[in-house]
């Protein structure tokens, strides 16, 4: 074990090193372009055994890690932001096709506007496409969740690749001191690659991926829903084994203070540790104020949300995505239908848009807000919590009419 | 047996049935695309000098040369499309692409 300082993009390329991944398609894309960088300068200088395939495109880049997967090897992409987008029929390729890969995602905004900044809407509108979704708090997380994701996707009973999100710049740029684990300690808790289910093999030859009628298709896409109801299951006892190994727990849902809370707030990402900041400060001052950090956003930990959640009757969800269109983000939808039962005020938080901090002083507010609202001294909330005031007039032309 | 049924054929000592999940072709049929030729080759055997051209240019790799026989440009029709790639490879031209329907 040794302590190193490295920022999210290298702890997601030294977790993807000590996978021993041995293709590495990827298109740089900000704040993604290290892990690319990075990766290929390993594979130049031998550190890392893999072909480095130089593609065209975000769309080629998954093309390739999932075929080269299929040929039986662990193989590497990292993505952001419109490049996200740019995957987004090759995602359901990959999970359609029961391809475990893992892959980070640093959370950025999709165009337009125009954002090089985090905001989680470039996953969130992926999270329908059959893959896991992590999301990590700091940079040791982003390290340990995706030699976690690479243990839960590659289990028979899942086969489902994974995204591990993290925030750009925050958790992508942000130099923190984390803890590598030795080599043999990764090889024995995750273990070389093997192909499970299908594959590519000239000796064995299968031809994968061909046009299924109605016949089968509800078939396949109900395997694709009993592999994530597997994969609840599956995460906890890798986290638990995780534990065992490394001695930092994980949970898929973790509650933080929420036991006697009056009201929790509900967030996943690098926010939860500005969060936690907030609830020790507050409780300090006797609020009895809670956070519920979402490790595992797909699969939904529902029945793990209800458990936190049951004894709140005011709870907050922040949603780092604007979710347009809906009645809230994302996340706020979630956490609504998996409390459908039971009698609690849900409230929906829209913020740090396009790099806008969530800064204590706005989590604050939305704590007050729901002690209010929990007293009956207050009936509305303020949805959009760090919207300024002139959001319709920020900027004026001269036109030439 | 030309060299794609022998690929499709030589493997499997001990063929298992084994579940698997998502779309993966179960029946290894291959469609008769010889059925799209328009135009077919024709090889004059008295001018071959059995150099084995054709056969690596064939992009459907479906040429055997087999130099014992007299006739020895094997070209399997199920899968030849009459594209003529073999034709104009030839270094001596006798691959003649003649019609077969029009």
């Amino acid at each position: 074990m040794t302590y190193k300082m490295m920022d999210g993009n290298l702890a997601a390329v030294e977790a993807m090193k000590m996978a021993k991944v041995q293709v590495v398609s990827a298109y740089p894309i900000t704040p993604q372009s290290n892990i690319a960088e990075k990766l290929s300068d390993l594979v130049a200088s031998g550190e890392l055994k893999a072909e480095y395939i130089r593609v065209e495109s975000e769309h080629s880049a998954l093309s390739v890690a999932t075929t080269a997967q299929l040929a039986g090897v662990r193989a590497a992409t990292a993505t952001a932001s419109n490049g996200l987008a740019l995957m987004h029929e090759v995602l359901g390729m990959t999970s359609g096709n029961r391809v475990p890969i893992v892959m980070p995602v640093v959370n950025r905004g999709v165009a337009a506007p125009w954002t090089l900044w985090c905001e989680h809407g470039d996953a969130m509108a992926e999270r329908d496409m059959g893959w896991m979704q992590f999301y990590c708090e700091n940079v040791q997380e982003v390290f340990d969740l995706i030699l976690m994701a690479y243990k839960a996707a590659e289990d028979k009973d899942v086969l489902t690749p994974a995204m591990v999100c993290l925030d750009g710049f925050f958790l992508s740029h942000s130099m923190q001191k984390i803890v590598v684990p030795k080599q043999e300690l990764v090889d024995n808790f995750i273990g070389g690659y093997k192909s499970q289910n299908t594959y590519l093999d000239t000796e064995d030859p299968m031809f994968i991926c061909d046009l299924t009628g109605s016949e089968e298709y509800t078939e396949m896409k109900y395997q694709q829903k009993l592999a994530m109801d597997n994969a609840i299951g599956v995460i906890e006892q890798v986290q638990r084994e995780f534990e065992e190994k490394f001695g930092r727990k994980y949970s898929i849902v973790e509650g933080y203070r929420t036991e006697d809370a009056d009201v929790v707030l509900v967030a996943l990402g690098s926010m939860c540790g500005t969060g936690k900041h907030v609830v020790n400060k507050l409780r300090e001052k006797g609020k009895k104020v809670g956070l519920a950090k979402v490790t595992v956003f797909r699969p939904f930990p529902a029945e793990k949300i209800r458990e936190i959640l049951s004894g709140t009757r005011c709870i907050g969800v922040f949603d780092r995505s604007a979710g347009i269109g809906g009645q809230g983000g994302p996340v706020w939808s979630e956490v609504c239908a998996a409390m459908k039962d039971i009698s609690c005020d849900i409230r929906n938080y829209t913020g740090g848009l396009g790099g806008r901090d969530v800064s204590p002083d706005n989590i604050e507010k939305i704590f007050d807000e729901l002690l209010e609202i929990s007293q009956g001294k207050r009936k509305n909330h303020t949805a959009w919590i760090d919207l300024k005031e002139n959001a319709m007039d920020i900027r004026q032309v001269i036109k030439n009419v | 047996m030309t060299v794609m049924q022998k690929q499709q054929e030589k493997h499997t000592p001990k063929p298992q049935k084994f579940r698997v999940y998502g779309p993966v072709a179960t029946v290894y049929g291959s469609s008769n695309t010889g059925s799209w030729r328009i135009l077919c080759p024709k090889v004059d055997y008295e001018a071959c000098i059995k150099c084995g051209t054709c056969a690596r240019s064939c992009p459907a790799n479906i040429i055997d040369i087999i130099k014992e026989q007299f006739e020895c440009v094997v070209i399997d029709f199920d899968y030849c499309k009459g594209c003529g790639i073999c034709a104009n490879e030839c270094p001596v031209k006798c691959i003649s692409m003649v019609v077969e329907r029009g």
